[in-house]
C-alpha cells in the first residue's frame, strides 16, 4: 500500500513574485527547507480564498521547479491557469502574501540511472513540471527531446530559460498559430521507431496521456505520466481522485492519484476504464 | 487555568477527548498520522468497511459547492479481512482508540461483519453505517426505513453480544428522524451518529448533465451544519439518555460547542480535514478553551445545554 509522501508538511509560505506569462501566472513561493524534499512530479495543495472562504477544499498544483539556493531561501515555482474560482484567487495573490501550503505531495518521476534518450511531452500548462524534470535528466547526461502542444499559441507554456536543459524542442498547436499545426502526439510513433528512446515522460490532459499510452504499447519504451483527476484533499483521505490501475497481483484497483500518483506507469493505468465503474 | 474534565463516553466506551475523525474522511488514519499523533484525539472512526473489497463509483466523485462538497465514493474499500489484517493493527500500534465503521447490503452482511469484529481486541466501538447515500438503489439506504434500520441493528446486537457499544449512523434525509432513532435504540444501539451526508446533485454546465459519475452525491461541510445541529437537538430532546456523536460541517471549536450544546456527547470532524489536516486537533484545542472560558469544569455539563430552561 502506497503511503503519503513522508516529507509532506503543512506550512505557511510567502509569495515571492507573481508574474503573468501568456495565459498563465508564474508564482514563486518561498517554501524554505521544504524545497529540499521536492522532486519533479510532486505537487502541492494550497488553501484558497482566505480565512472566510466558502471554498472548503485545497487546490492541487504541480510544482514546476524548485530552487534551494535563492537569496530568500528555498522556493518553488507554480504555473497556474486562472480558470476557476480558486486558481483565480491564487493568481491574484500579491507579492508578500502568505499561503497555506502542504508540500511536497505525491510521487515523483523516476529518473533513469543511465544516461538514456528520453522524450518529454507536455500539453498546455501541463508542460510546467517538465522543465524542472528536464534539468534533472540533463544533469544525469540524458538526451532530452521535448514536445509541447496546445490548442493555440497562447496556451503553450515554454519559458526561455527552460529550454536550456533540452536538446530539442518542438511545438505543436491545433490551430497552427505556433510551431507545427497538429497534435503533440503526431511525431511520437516515428520517434520511437527511428531512435532508441527509453522513457517518455508526459504531463497534460488525460486524453493526451491515454494517446501516448497507445503509441508506446507493444514497444520497449517506458511511459511515465503525471495524471490528473479532481482531488478534494490531496493527502489520501477522501478517495475521490482514484484511477483504475493494474496492480502487481494482476487485479485492477482504484488507486488514489494523490498517493499512488500523480506519476504513474502509463501501461498500468486502465485508460479505457477511467470514469467507469469497475 | 481551571481543570477541565474533557472526557466523554459513548455507551460503555470511554474517551479522553470528545473529538473524532468522521468515517470516510480519514481513510484508516495513516495519512493524518503524518500531521499529528492519532493517540491525541478522541479516536479514529475508520472508513465504512464491507465484507468484500469494493472499488466504488466511477469518477468524477467530487464537486465543490458553496461552503461544502459533494462526494460520490460508493464505499470503496479493502473488505473486512484485509482491514482487520492491516488497518486495525496499525491503529493499535499508534495507540489510537478505534471505532470501526461497517456497511452492508443486507442485514446478514452487517451481522457477518459484526461476527468478524467480535473477537478483535483494541476496538472501542462499532459504528453501523446504515445511511451511506452513495449506493445504486435508494431502497438500500436502511436508515430511510424504520423497520430496515431496526432489523440491521438487531442483527448486529444479537451477533456481538453486550460488550462492544454499537453506534448507529443515521441519515438526515428522512421525514421523522426521531422515530428512526427510537427504533434503532430499541433494537440495541447504544449511541447514535448524526448526521451522514445529505443527498445532493450538481449539474455540469459544459455538458448540462449531472457532474458526478454516480449522478447524486452526499453533501458535507459547513453548508449542512445547521441541519446537523437541528438533527442532534431533535433526537436529544426525545431521548436525552442516548449519547450522540454529532457531525456535519464542524470545522472550529465554536461549531463543536454548538453541536454539544444541542446534545452531542462527542463530535466527528470530516470534510474540514480535507482542507486542513490539523482540523481535528484545532477543533479539539479550541473547544477545550471555549469550555473553560465559559466556566465549565467538565464537557458533560455542556452536553445538551441548549435544552435547559432559560432560567438556568
Amino acid at each position: 500500500m502506497a503511503l503519503i509522501n513522508k516529507n509532506a508538511a503543512n506550512i505557511f509560505a510567502t509569495v515571492v513574485s507573481n508574474k503573468r506569462v501568456g495565459q498563465y501566472h508564474q508564482l514563486i513561493v518561498n517554501i524554505g527547507e521544504q524545497a529540499n524534499f521536492c522532486k519533479p512530479g510532486n505537487f502541492v495543495a494550497i488553501s484558497v480564498g482566505g480565512e472566510n472562504s466558502r471554498m472548503v477544499l485545497r487546490r492541487a498544483f504541480a510544482i514546476s521547479r524548485v530552487s534551494t539556493s535563492t537569496t530568500v531561501g528555498g522556493t518553488m515555482e507554480l504555473i497556474v491557469a486562472p480558470h476557476g474560482q480558486g486558481s483565480r484567487w491564487l493568481c491574484s495573490a500579491q507579492e508578500g502574501a502568505e499561503l497555506d501550503v502542504i508540500v511536497p505531495l505525491g510521487s515523483g518521476f523516476g529518473i533513469p540511472t543511465e544516461p538514456v534518450h528520453v522524450v518529454l511531452v507536455g500539453g498546455g500548462y501541463g508542460s510546467a513540471p517538465l522543465f524542472g524534470l528536464a534539468e534533472v535528466l540533463n544533469a544525469r547526461g540524458c538526451r532530452v527531446d521535448m514536445l509541447l502542444g496546445a490548442s493555440t499559441a497562447s496556451k503553450i507554456y515554454a519559458p526561455m530559460e527552460g529550454k536550456r536543459a533540452v536538446n530539442s524542442l518542438r511545438i505543436y498547436t491545433e490551430d497552427g498559430s505556433m510551431g507545427q499545426a497538429g497534435r503533440v502526439t503526431d511525431p511520437i510513433s516515428e520517434m520511437i521507431s527511428q531512435s532508441d528512446i527509453a522513457v517518455i515522460y508526459s504531463c497534460g490532459p488525460m486524453a493526451m496521456l491515454s494517446a501516448i499510452d497507445s503509441l508506446t504499447r507493444g514497444t520497449d519504451v517506458v511511459h511515465q505520466c503525471a495524471v490528473e483527476e479532481s482531488m478534494a484533499c490531496g493527502i489520501g483521505i477522501c478517495m475521490t481522485c482514484v484511477l483504475p490501475v493494474a496492480t502487481e497481483d494482476g487485479s485492477i484497483k482504484m488507486l488514489r492519484s494523490c498517493i499512488d500518483g500523480p506519476v504513474m506507469d502509463g501501461s498500468h493505468v486502465q485508460w479505457d476504464k477511467v470514469g467507469k465503474a469497475l | 487555568m481551571t481543570q477541565l474534565d474533557f472526557s466523554t463516553t459513548l455507551g460503555n466506551a470511554w474517551f479522553p477527548t470528545p473529538t473524532f475523525t468522521a468515517s470516510g474522511c480519514a481513510s484508516s488514519g495513516r495519512e493524518l498520522a503524518q500531521f499529528f499523533d492519532l493517540a491525541t484525539i478522541g479516536g479514529v472512526v475508520t472508513k465504512s468497511v464491507m465484507s468484500k473489497a469494493r472499488s466504488g463509483r466511477p469518477t468524477p466523485r467530487m464537486a465543490e459547492t458553496p461552503s461544502g462538497m459533494l462526494n460520490s465514493i460508493g464505499l470503496q474499500g479493502p473488505g473486512i479481512d484485509e482491514f482487520l489484517a492491516k488497518d486495525v493493527p496499525y491503529l493499535t500500534e499508534q495507540k489510537a482508540r478505534i471505532i470501526v465503521s461497517i456497511a452492508g447490503e443486507t442485514v446478514e452482511e452487517y451481522a457477518m461483519l459484526a461476527r468478524k469484529l467480535r473477537s478483535v481486541s483494541g476496538i472501542s466501538a462499532i459504528e453501523v453505517n446504515i445511511s451511506c447515500p452513495n449506493v445504486e438503489n435508494r431502497g438500500l439506504v436502511f436508515a430511510c426505513d424504520p423497520e430496515a434500520s431496526r432489523r440491521v441493528i438487531d442483527g448486529v446486537r444479537r451477533t456481538i453480544g453486550g460488550e462492544l457499544p454499537i453506534i448507529a449512523k443515521l441519515s438526515p434525509d428522512v421525514t421523522d428522524l426521531v422515530s428512526i432513532a427510537r427504533g434503532v435504540v430499541d433494537a440495541g444501539a447504544d449511541a447514535l451518529a448524526l448526521i451522514n451526508t445529505v443527498l445532493g446533485m450538481v449539474i455540469n454546465l459544459e455538458t448540462l448533465r449531472p457532474h458526478l459519475g454516480g449522478k447524486t452525491g452526499g453533501l458535507s461541510g459547513p453548508a449542512i451544519r445547521p441541519i446537523a445541529v437541528r438533527a442532534v437537538y431533535q433526537v436529544h430532546a426525545a431521548m436525552p439518555q442516548v449519547p450522540i456523536l454529532g457531525m456535519g460541517g464542524i470545522s472550529t471549536g465554536r461549531d463543536a460547542l454548538e453541536m454539544i450544546a444541542a446534545g452531542a456527547s462527542g463530535v466527528s470532524i470530516g470534510t474540514a480535514s480535507f482542507g486542513n489536516p490539523f482540523a481535528i486537533v484545532k477543533v479539539q484545542d479550541e473547544l477545550k478553551q471555549l469550555l473553560v472560558a465559559k466556566g465549565f469544569t467538565s464537557l458533560r455539563e455542556a452536553i445538551g445545554f441548549a435544552h435547559r430552561p432559560e432560567s438556568e
